[in-house]
């Protein structure tokens, strides 16, 4: 029979096995992981930076202000960019040109697209805009096509049938999905807050400068203030980000962004990053097959192989990681499982987790551990963790109502009735934040961690632009491999693509 | 002289057939409206008789479910009339600010159907009575020899659909619709055709058919 393969296929791939597949993967990966403590003290560290913390120092308020303000000037203007990018590209997304071109847009994290960028246009307020805009780009174009395929289309169906292309996606497709368009949007720019943060750690003069050049100077207080300052500017974003306003944040964004001195690069930068710094080393005097394997082999053997175990290695980890704390901890926030006190520093928690962007969270961690694997897993995990942790307690806020009158209480109602059932939507999660963690593991490496962006910022560093491209595209492909696998695995144990969490993407 | 002609045909979605073997042909001044119980396949004919027109002839077109924009303003909807009138460009900025002239044409309109003075409200604010009259009045501004209505009155109370179905008759010289009410159906059609599991029962002027023959078509 015809149907047999499927459906053994299916039993193969039940629910269950996923989870114990993915356990025992992230199990055999943890000989081989180093999660050593490094050699300094890590208690007394701890102790510092926690004695520092809990005296949050505003003194410094004119770099924390400038910092901040930095921050959202950035992610406002890139995000615009992006979205208007995005919107123009959505229609056409069906076309395989544009398909590829938002894959490969997206497929590089924005602080890779940064350091690429500096290589031609110096630190720039630019290379901070495109560096968010462009991949923001690829993932608008893709999102906004989604929403608009999704939308009602009898009213574009009934048009006279000689109205043109455009009056026909302005009037009877375009305004269906502009409310799900303009929420994404405001979503987006919470990602793009983050980004932006992180692009600092790059050199940009964003939050991530701040901090480190506060840490530098062993300031804890004032490290303290400002992540106070941005945790609480995201966790109101909702308040100061109307629509209405926005083209008012916009212009403020642009003005001071412009106003940014920045060093002048020499002219013809771009001409010779095309032309000559990207071009593999050995065949930039012509076609050289023999010269160009010669080059290639050691690069993908001893830096790109190894940066794809290491990055594969700490990314399953955290994985397995994440999926346990974010189902260990999912009940915090539920009604009838914690007590509403319980349930207050469960979201204030969650919501501090949340903020912090996964690059952030390893510095941090870097900080106190030394350099292993062990910050960036802690941090990918608590970050993750968090994420998917806030989203199916949500869901167990809209069952309790739901439940039987004689319902059991607190732990017994979480496990009992709540895990079995959020049980579907935890899988699809997990396996959905799979991309996104292997993403930013592969970023990790500029921290110093040897996953796959250790090896492109050390070839950077030596202006080897050519290497570091190779090494690029291997972590696309990488990412892309994931993505696809987790796809299928979704399909297969029937879980399907989570739209509704689509949102939460970052 | 005959608009369209449907010779022995058999209609449906994808591969299940809805009406075999129909034989149909609307003339120029007709009224037809098609009887039947839900499901027999009336909506399949109007499809298949707007299909073969819509190409040739300007066609008016009520479809059963309005399809109308709910995020956007009366005024916009009832516009998509005739966007194949104008260019992209003026259809855009006809969007982003809607030129005097139509305006006053489209408050006409709506002036008709009674709702004048929800010209700038959203869609999605309107009752479900107020929304088919929205859709009635985009086919009203579009105008044009036909008109083709699927239930186009099925949501509003007898006395309004009475005085609606008078404004399509004066409105268009030819009309083919599907109505639910036969005494409705009866005062507005210049033929009837009754449709019944998928075959075309009858097709006759009004007077020729008895109640009798009429309620055969509903029988279990």
């Amino acid at each position: 029979m015809p149907r047999l393969p499927r459906s053994t296929q299916a039993e193969r791939w039940t629910r269950p096995r996923v989870l114990t597949l993915f356990l025992a993967l992230a199990l055999l990966a943890l000989p081989f992981a180093d999660l050593s403590l490094g050699s300094h003290d890590a208690g007394a560290a701890l102790a510092r930076m926690l004695s520092g913390f809990i005296r949050p120092d505003f003194t410094a308020v004119e770099q924390i202000g400038r910092a901040i303000w930095l921050t959202v000037a950035f992610a406002v203007a890139g995000v615009a960019a992006g979205a208007s990018a995005g919107l123009v590209l959505a229609p056409f997304y069906h076309l395989r040109g544009v398909r590829w071109l938002c894959i490969a847009l997206r497929s590089v994290h924005e602080l890779f697209w940064a350091l690429m960028l500096m290589q031609v246009m110096g630190i720039a307020p630019m290379t901070g805009v495109l560096a968010i805009a462009l991949p923001y780009a690829g993932i608008f174009a893709k999102v906004f096509s989604e929403q608009l395929d999704e939308a009602d289309p009898r009213p574009a169906q009934v048009l006279p049938k000689g109205t043109d292309a455009l009056s026909r996606f302005l009037y009877a497709r375009a305004p269906l999905a502009l409310a799900v368009m303009k929420h994404y949007t405001l979503y987006r720019l919470e990602c793009g807050m983050r980004a932006s943060a992180v692009l600092g750690f790059v050199g940009l003069p964003t939050l991530g400068f701040q901090l480190d050049s506060f840490f530098r100077l062993g300031d804890y207080g004032a490290a303290s203030a400002i992540m106070i300052c941005y945790v609480v500017l995201i966790a109101s974003i909702r308040l100061w980000m109307r629509p209405v306003l926005a083209p008012l944040w916009l212009l403020a964004s642009v003005v001071t962004l412009t106003l940014i001195q920045s060093p002048p690069m020499g002219s013809g930068a771009l001409m010779r990053f095309l032309t000559q710094d990207i071009v593999p080393a050995p065949l930039r005097d012509g076609w050289d097959g023999a010269a160009l394997w010669d080059w290639l082999k050691p690069l993908l053997l001893s830096e790109a192989l190894p940066g794809i175990i290491a990055t594969v290695l700490v990314a399953q980890i955290a994985l397995a990681l994440t999926g346990a704390l974010a189902f260990a901890g999912f009940g915090l926030i539920v009604p009838r499982v914690t007590s509403r006190f319980g349930r207050m520093v469960g979201h204030l928690g969650l919501v501090i987790l949340r903020s912090f962007p996964e690059y952030m969270l390893a510095y941090l961690f870097l900080q106190i551990f030394g350099p292993s694997m062990l910050p960036a897993i802690l941090a990918l995990a608590l970050h993750n963790g968090a994420i998917i942790a806030h989203l199916l307690g949500r869901e167990g806020e809209e069952i309790v109502p739901s439940l039987r009158r004689d319902a059991p209480r607190g732990l017994t109602l979480w496990s009992w009735e709540l895990a079995p059932r959020l049980s579907g939507p935890f899988i699809a999660l997990c396996l959905y934040r799979w991309e996104i963690i292997l993403r930013e593991t592969a970023v990790m490496g500029l921290l110093g961690i040897a996953t796959l962006g250790f090896y492109i910022d050390s070839a950077l560093a030596e202006l080897r632009l050519d290497r570091a491209l190779v090494l690029l595209i291997a972590t696309g492909l990488l990412t892309a491999a994931v993505d696809r696998i987790s796809r299928g695995l979704r399909r297969r144990t029937s879980l399907g693509e989570p739209r509704r969490y689509r949102d939460e993407c970052c | 002289m005959s608009l369209t002609i449907l010779d022995n045909e058999t209609l449906g979605y994808g591969r299940t057939a809805v009406l075999s073997e129909v034989s149909f042909a609307l003339a120029e001044g007709e009224r037809v409206v098609l009887l039947g119980r839900s499901g027999a396949g009336k909506s399949t004919l109007l499809n298949a008789v707007h299909d073969r027109l819509a190409p040739a002839h300007r066609v008016a077109l009520v479809p059963q479910d309005h399809a109308l924009v709910p995020q956007l303003s009366v005024l916009r909807n009832v516009l998509m009339g005739r966007l194949d009138d104008h260019g992209a460009l003026y259809n855009l900025t006809n969007l982003l600010r809607v030129r005097a002239g139509d305006r006053a044409g489209v408050a006409e309109v709506l002036e008709a159907v009674g709702l004048g003075p929800e010209i700038d409200r959203p869609v999605h604010a309107l009752s479900g009575g107020q929304r088919q009259r929205v859709a009635l009045a985009r086919a009203w501004w579009r105008g044009g020899p036909v008109l083709i209505g699927d239930e186009p009155v099925s949501a509003v109370d007898e006395t309004q659909a009475g005085v609606l179905l008078e404004q399509a008759r004066s409105r268009f010289p030819t009309a083919m619709l599907a109505l639910h009410d036969v005494g409705l159906a009866r005062r507005f059609a210049t033929r009837l055709v009754g449709i019944r599991r998928g075959a075309i029962l009858f097709d006759a002027a009004p007077e020729d058919l008895s109640d009798a023959e009429i309620a055969a078509l509903y029988a279990g």
